[in-house]
C-alpha cells in the first residue's frame, strides 16, 4: 500500500495545458477510488509474489547456499559458511567441471558460428518473396514446435548404432549417442537443427520491419546485394541481432533436455546444467557444491539478460 | 547447367509463372538450394513417421533401408505399454490451468504497466522479463528443497507435498512463463489508443472494468498468439517435470518419454511411434494455428 502514491492516472485524462505540476497529478490520482487502488495493488502484487517466490528468492538462495557446506538434510541452523571453498572444489577437484565448461562453450560456438548465421542466411533468402516461400518456411521452423527431449528421441532413429539410418547407409559402426568422443557433436547437430528455424523466424520478422526505401537507396547507389545487406540492412537490425545473441547464449547455457534424455549428461555429454541437476536429484546431494555450479550459470546469464533488457527497454522508449 | 535445365522443365513450367519474375539461373539455384535444405530439415521427422509405420521384424530382417513391412501395430503397442492415455491427461491437467493462469496474471501486470506511468514500471517489467530468461537449473536447489517442505492437504496431492504434485508444476510453469507474456502484452497494450480509457473514465468504469471489458477484448489477437505458444511450451516442458515429479504415473507426456525409453530401448520402431504420438498435439496446434504460433514467437522480438 505504501507505494500507491507513485501510481497516477497517466495521459488517460489529459492534463490541462499548464498544470503538469505535482498538484495536477495529485488531483488525477484522486480520480481512482479506494477499490480501484486495491484492485491495482492486487493485480501487481499476486503475480509479483509468485515470480519472486519461485524465481528470484530461489536465485538469491542459490547464491547464498553456494557459500555453505549444507548437505541438504540437516536443519538450517547447522549451516556453516565455508567461503569460496565450494568454488575452489568445483574448479580443482571435480573432474566433470572442465569438460562441462568446454562443452558449454562448444555448444555456444556451434550455435553462434554455424546455426545462427545459417538461420540468418535462410531468412535473407526467404525475405525475397519467392514462390513456395511458405513451404520452405514451414519446413524450416517445424522443429521449433517439438520439445528438445523429443528431438533427442527423433534423432536417435538416425544415430542408433544397430538400428540407426546413418550407420545403415554408410556402413559405419559408430554409436553416435554412446561414444564419448562423438556424442557431443551428435547432440549439437540435433540442437542446431532446431535453433536454425528459430533464428530464421526472428530474422524474418526483423527483415519485414526494415524500411524498403533504405534498400532502394542502396540499390540506386549501385551497392551489390551482399554489400547492401551488410552495410545497410544489418546495422538497422541491431535490436534483433542483440536479441538473437542473447537467445543463443541463453539457449546454450540452458541446454539440458537433449543431453539428459541421451545419458543424463554423463560420458561425454557433461554440461553445467546437467551437473547441477546430478548434484541435487542424483545419489549424492551436495547442496553447497551444486549451488556453486548454479551460481556460475546465474552470473553468466545475468550479464546477458542485462544486455537484453537494456536493448529492449531502449527500443520501447523510442 | 544441365541440372538447371532439368530443374526448369520439372519445376518451372507447370506453374505458369507469367505474373512472376523470370526464372533466371540464379533463381533456379536459389530454389534448388531451398528445396534441398527444406527436405533435409523435414527428413528426421519424416523418417520417424516412416519408421513408426513399419514392423520391427521386417526392418530387423531387411534393414531400415528397405521397403515394406507396413503396419500400425507399433502405435497400438506403444499406446498400451506406455499408458499414453494417462500421460496425455497429466499434460492436460498441467498445461491448461498453467496457460490460463499465466495469461490472466501476466495480463493484469501488463495492464497496470501499460495503463499507468508508475515510477517503478520499468523495474517491474525487468523483474518479470528477466525471470523468464534465467536458467532453470540455477534455481533448482532451493526450489527442490522448498517443494519438499511445503505441505499440501491430501485431497490436493497424494504426496501431501508440493513436490510430486500437479499444483507444484503448474505454479512453477506459471512463475516462469509470466515474464514473457508480461513483456509482450504490456507492449501490445501500450499501443492501444488512450482515448478508450478517457471514455471509460467519463462513463465511470472502474479499473477492473477497464481491464476486463475494455482492454482484454482488444488484446484478443495477442492473447491468442501467446496462448498457442504457451501451450506448446508448457506441454514441451521437460526439466521441471523431470526433477519435481517422482511418481511415474503422474509425469506429463513429454517427460514420461524418458521413463518409457527403457521399455522401448531395443525397438526403434516403437520409439518412433511413441515420439510421433507425443509430437501429434503440438503438430496439430502448429498446423491449425500456424499464424498465431509464428506471430507469438516474433511478438517478443519486434514491435510490429
Amino acid at each position: 500500500m505504501s507505494d500507491l502514491p507513485l501510481i497516477q492516472a497517466d495521459r488517460a485524462v489529459p492534463p490541462p495545458a499548464a498544470t503538469t505540476s505535482t498538484g495536477g497529478r495529485r488531483r488525477r490520482l484522486r480520480l481512482l477510488s479506494r477499490t480501484d487502488r486495491v484492485v491495482i495493488t492486487l493485480m501487481v502484487l499476486v503475480p509479483l509474489l509468485l515470480v519472486t517466490g519461485f524465481v528470484w528468492l530461489p536465485a538469491v538462495a542459490t547464491v547464498l547456499l553456494s557459500g555453505t557446506n549444507w548437505d541438504g538434510i540437516g536443519p538450517l541452523n547447522e549451516i556453516e559458511f565455508v567461503g569460496a571453498r565450494n568454488y575452489s572444489d568445483v574448479v580443482n577437484i571435480y573432474p566433470p567441471f572442465v569438460p562441462a565448461i568446454q562443452h558449454n562453450l562448444l555448444w555456444l560456438a556451434a550455435l553462434f558460428v554455424v546455426a545462427t548465421p545459417f538461420g540468418m542466411f535462410l531468412a535473407v533468402l526467404l525475405d525475397k518473396e519467392i514462390r513456395g516461400s511458405r513451404f520452405y518456411q514451414t519446413a524450416l521452423y517445424l522443429p521449433v514446435v517439438l520439445s528438445l527431449a523429443l528431438i533427442g528421441f527423433v534423432w536417435q532413429l538416425l544415430y542408433s548404432r544397430d538400428q540407426g539410418l546413418i550407420n545403415a547407409v554408410f556402413g559405419s559402426n559408430i554409436d553416435w549417442y554412446g561414444d564419448s568422443n562423438v556424442n557431443i557433436w551428435a547432440v549439437m547437430v540435433a540442437s542446431g537443427w532446431r535453433h536454425v528455424g528459430y533464428i530464421m523466424l526472428l530474422y524474418l520478422a526483423g527483415l519485414k520491419g526494415v524500411d524498403p526505401s533504405l534498400r532502394e537507396a542502396a540499390a540506386v547507389d549501385g551497392a551489390s546485394e551482399s554489400r547492401a545487406f551488410f552495410r545497410v540492412v544489418f546495422p538497422v537490425l541491431r535490436p534483433i541481432n542483440i536479441i538473437v545473441l542473447v537467445v543463443t547464449v541463453i539457449e546454450s547455457l540452458r541446454a539440458f533436455d537433449l543431453v539428459w534424455v541421451v545419458n543424463k549428461g554423463r560420458n561425454g555429454l557433461e554440461l553445467i546444467s546437467a551437473l547441477v541437476t546430478q548434484n541435487v536429484v542424483g545419489e549424492a546431494s551436495r547442496i553447497g557444491f551444486g549451488s556453486a555450479l548454479a551460481t556460475i550459470m546465474l552470473v553468466v546469464s545475468l550479464v546477458f539478460i542485462t544486455i537484453y533488457l537494456a536493448t529492449v527497454m531502449r527500443e520501447n522508449r523510442e | 547447367m544441365s541440372t538447371a535445365t532439368i530443374a526448369r522443365r520439372t519445376e518451372g513450367e507447370p506453374h505458369a509463372p507469367q505474373r512472376r519474375r523470370k526464372l533466371t539461373p540464379l533463381r533456379l539455384l536459389l530454389h534448388g538450394f531451398l528445396i534441398v535444405v527444406s527436405l533435409a530439415w523435414l527428413f528426421p521427422i519424416a523418417w520417424a513417421v516412416l519408421t513408426s509405420l513399419r514392423s520391427y521384424d521386417y526392418t530387423a530382417a531387411n534393414g531400415y533401408v528397405s521397403f515394406g513391412g507396413w503396419t500400425l501395430d507399433n502405435y497400438v503397442t506403444a499406446w498400451r505399454t506406455a499408458e499414453f492415455g494417462q500421460h496425455f491427461l497429466n499434460s492436460v491437467y498441467i498445461t491448461v490451468p498453467a496457460v490460463l493462469l499465466t495469461l490472466f496474471l501476466a495480463s493484469c501486470v501488463a495492464f497496470v504497466i501499460a495503463r499507468f506511468s508508475w515510477k517503478l514500471n520499468i523495474v517491474l517489467l525487468g523483474v518479470f522479463t528477466a525471470a523468464n530468461l534465467l536458467p532453470q537449473q540455477a534455481l533448482l536447489i532451493p526450489l527442490f528443497r522448498l517443494f519438499t517442505e511445503v505441505p499440501l492437504p491430501e485431497f490436493m496431492s497424494d504426496s501431501e507435498l508440493l513436490y510430486d504434485s500437479y499444483w507444484g508444476l503448474i505454479l512453477v510453469n506459471v512463475a516462469f512463463q509470466c515474464g514473457f507474456c508480461v513483456f509482450v502484452l504490456s507492449n501490445y497494450m501500450k499501443a492501444l489508443p488512450r482515448d478508450l480509457y478517457e471514455a471509460a473514465m467519463v462513463d465511470g468504469a472502474s479499473i477492473w472494468r477497464q481491464y476486463w471489458q475494455v482492454t482484454m477484448p482488444l488484446c484478443r489477437p495477442a492473447l491468442a498468439a501467446l496462448a498457442t505458444l504457451e501451450v506448446t511450451w508448457i506441454y514441451n516442458e521437460f526439466f521441471w517435470a523431470t526433477v519435481l515429479m517422482r511418481t511415474g504415473d503422474k509425469f506429463p507426456v513429454t517427460s514420461s518419454l524418458n521413463n518409457l525409453r527403457g521399455e522401448f530401448f531395443t525397438d526403434n520402431n516403437l520409439v518412433s511411434a511413441g515420439s510421433v504420438l507425443v509430437a501429434i498435439p503440438t503438430l496439430v496446434i502448429f498446423f491449425i494455428l500456424q499464424r498465431h504460433f509464428v506471430r507469438g514467437l516474433t511478438l517478443g522480438a519486434s514491435k510490429g
